[in-house]
């Protein structure tokens, strides 16, 4: 092609359209480049942020530092009360937002009528998922802690991260939904079936993949969320546990915990860092260690449920 | 309630049919009371969501009428100094607007770019794996909790600024903004990529069989189509940076000034909130009231976003 070019295109035209074809080509692999690079920097982030915090936080890191109470001493000072109150508050948030949303999640996609109640739904929801975290530590502050006079307990914290995580489950459970094909409905209503019949024998079991990976997800994001329970005036000083659930006072189950003042990791993180001293700066890199840890393994638990699924279903 | 007269016909009728049909229509009517009662609390639990906006605007608005009684609004809104809890007290939220604005716009300033470059290299360029490869390693970096980027601004980036600029300060507006920015990143670079994605392929082929580069093709074609996509993820990136409070209350300091120089400590709206919240006020006090005063301005200026947000969507939709 490049010997005899028809016609009037003369050898310098040639030169010169090669030129500017050359210039393109060169604009594209820049931008590549400039794409890697961005990719490569987000990385570098990443590998530094966490090296940071293993340089500083992983020779603290011992069955000690797990299971002893914060202390004024920053050498004997531990995270016990914190992972306590962090497992006992995601509980309470997962008992409530899992019901909640995967039941609006179901009414959205199964039951509502078109009108206006369901649009104000479906824009609240949407809204609702703009709002920031601090706002609903707000909401906490005033509703469940003065008004419902929940005070500043594990009930409170559990309650404002489940409304927090709320349509993270909501549009989970609605996506998770709306893959399943029609004629899976029908099929049932043809055998018989009344509407919950269907929906809690076909609906929610082939949904159940899609809703589990955003229940994990809003709970990886509750457990790192710092803001809400700070305004709800969570203590940060916190040297004992609450009651246990199991086997306290003569009965097999008790609730007082819900009532009862905590602390949570990400709160026991910023009471370190906000110290001056530099030790206290290694215990708040080693607490920082073990929060990123158990969220990221849970968002890998997530997206590893999500793939996998994705594989093996096909309708 | 109409099955009454109908049952007392047919009993007379004939007895056993009658005992029959009554027992079905029993069973009948209790599945349909059972129906109509677990969609009655679907529809509750769908309702919550309503009630937890109810509650945030009127908890908002009933301790900011309270605060707004004592505090004109003219002078919440002119006043240059935030001191509420001095002896002295003004209250012109300008100086803790000034704190967000300055952060949030070092954030974007860092996010967008970077967000957008990384948007269309995984949409239009990067080869299969890598984009199997980046976007989970994406979505991990937005998973990880605020406030150990919080940490990451005050112990490493903060130091490493210091050693080019010596005479910044520890607490300052621009290390918080850039690694805010940083956190931002994947928020834009999903929801972008997300909407680069939705352009159907036919629109690239005709570009490219028009002789168009791949930039071209992207940057003059994909982009627009998908520029209401774009312009929603810049905004939802607006409203993240507006309401972060971790990052910005652990490196940007708690100082309330009028300042826009990103070298220099300020504090925003949600770290006010948060350094109130760690002291010990008095339920009813008037810097308790600050605070919701303080979120009342946050949830409008987010909600302001979110309109644009919703209106970008609606005006620059592209229909295929």
């Amino acid at each position: 092609m490049t010997e005899k070019l028809p016609g009037a295109v003369g050898d310098a035209q040639r030169r010169a359209l090669r030129r500017s074809i050359a210039r393109r080509k060169t604009w594209d692999w820049l931008f590549a480049l400039g794409g890697v690079l961005a990719l490569v920097l987000a990385l570098l982030v990443f590998a530094t942020l966490f090296g940071q915090m293993l340089k500083n936080g992983l020779p603290h890191l011992s069955w000690e530092f797990v299971s002893s109470f914060p202390s004024r001493r920053a050498s004997s000072a531990g995270i016990l009360s914190a992972w306590v109150g962090t497992t006992l508050v995601m509980l309470v948030t997962a008992v409530v937002a899992v019901p909640l949303g995967v039941g609006a999640g179901i009414y959205l996609e199964e039951y509502a009528p078109k009108n206006l109640l369901t649009d104000i739904i479906e824009i609240n929801v949407t809204n609702l998922a703009g709002v920031p975290s601090i706002i609903y530590g707000l909401l906490a502050l005033g509703l469940f802690v003065y008004q419902f006079g929940l005070g500043q307990s594990i009930a409170t914290a559990g309650l404002t991260l489940a409304l927090l995580i709320l349509p993270v489950v909501i549009v989970a459970t609605r996506e998770a939904i709306r893959t399943i094909p029609q004629n899976i409905r029908e099929g049932a209503y043809a055998c018989g079936a009344t509407q919950w019949q269907m929906v809690s024998q076909h609906i929610i079991p082939y949904s159940l993949p899609g809703i589990m990976t955003g229940v994990i997800i809003g709970l990886a994001r509750a457990i790192g969320e710092t803001a809400p329970i700070i305004t709800i005036g969570a203590l940060t000083f916190i040297a004992f546990l609450p009651p246990s659930p199991l086997g306290n006072s003569g009965h097999l189950i008790s609730f007082e915990w819900l009532a009862a003042p905590f602390t949570v990791m990400p709160i026991q993180m910023f009471n370190w860092i906000s110290r001056p001293e530099e030790a206290f700066q290694a215990n708040a890199a080693a607490a920082g260690l073990v929060l990123v840890v158990m969220t990221l393994s849970m968002n890998a638990v997530a997206i590893g449920i999500r793939y996998h699924f994705r594989k093996r279903i096909k309708w | 309630m109409d099955s009454m007269p109908l049952k007392h016909s047919s009993q007379r009728l004939i007895e056993p049919i009658a005992d029959h049909r009554a027992g079905v229509w029993s069973i009948k009517l209790r599945r349909r009371l059972a129906e109509r009662g677990i969609e009655g609390l679907l529809l509750l639990a769908a309702l919550v969501s309503v009630f937890t906006t109810i509650a945030i605007v009127a908890i908002l608005l009933w301790e900011s009428i309270v605060f707004f009684r004592t505090v004109p609004l003219l002078d919440f809104l002119t006043d240059r100094q935030w001191t509420p809890l001095f002896d002295d007290a003004h209250f012109g939220i300008i100086a803790l607007l000034s704190g967000t604005l300055t952060t949030t716009v070092v954030a974007l300033l860092v996010a967008i770019p970077l967000g957008t470059v990384l948007a269309i290299y995984l949409s239009e360029f990067a080869p299969f794996r890598v984009r199997e490869l980046a976007k989970p390693f994406l979505e991990m970096l937005g998973g990880i909790p605020t406030i150990i980027y919080g940490y990451f601004a005050l112990l490493f980036v903060t130091p490493l600024l210091q050693r080019i600029y010596p005479d910044l300060p520890g607490f300052n507006m621009l290390s918080a903004g850039l690694v805010m920015g940083i956190m931002i990143v994947p928020y834009v670079s999903s929801l972008s990529e997300d909407a680069m994605r939705a352009v159907p392929m036919n629109m690239r082929e005709a570009s490219y069989a028009l002789g168009a580069t791949r930039l071209q093709t992207a940057l003059f074609v994909v982009t627009p189509a998908a520029l209401s996509g774009l312009a929603s993820s810049y905004i939802l990136g607006i409203s993240r940076a507006v309401g972060e409070t971790m990052v910005v209350a652990i490196a940007a300091g708690m100082q309330p000034s009028f300042t826009f120089n990103p070298l220099e400590p300020a504090a925003t709206i949600t770290a006010y909130i948060v350094q109130v919240a760690l002291g010990d006020l008095p339920h009813g006090s008037i810097g308790y009231q600050t605070i919701f005063a303080a979120g009342l301005t946050l949830l409008l200026i987010t909600l302001l976003f979110n309109i644009l947000g919703h209106f970008l969507r609606k005006r620059f939709r592209e229909v295929y």
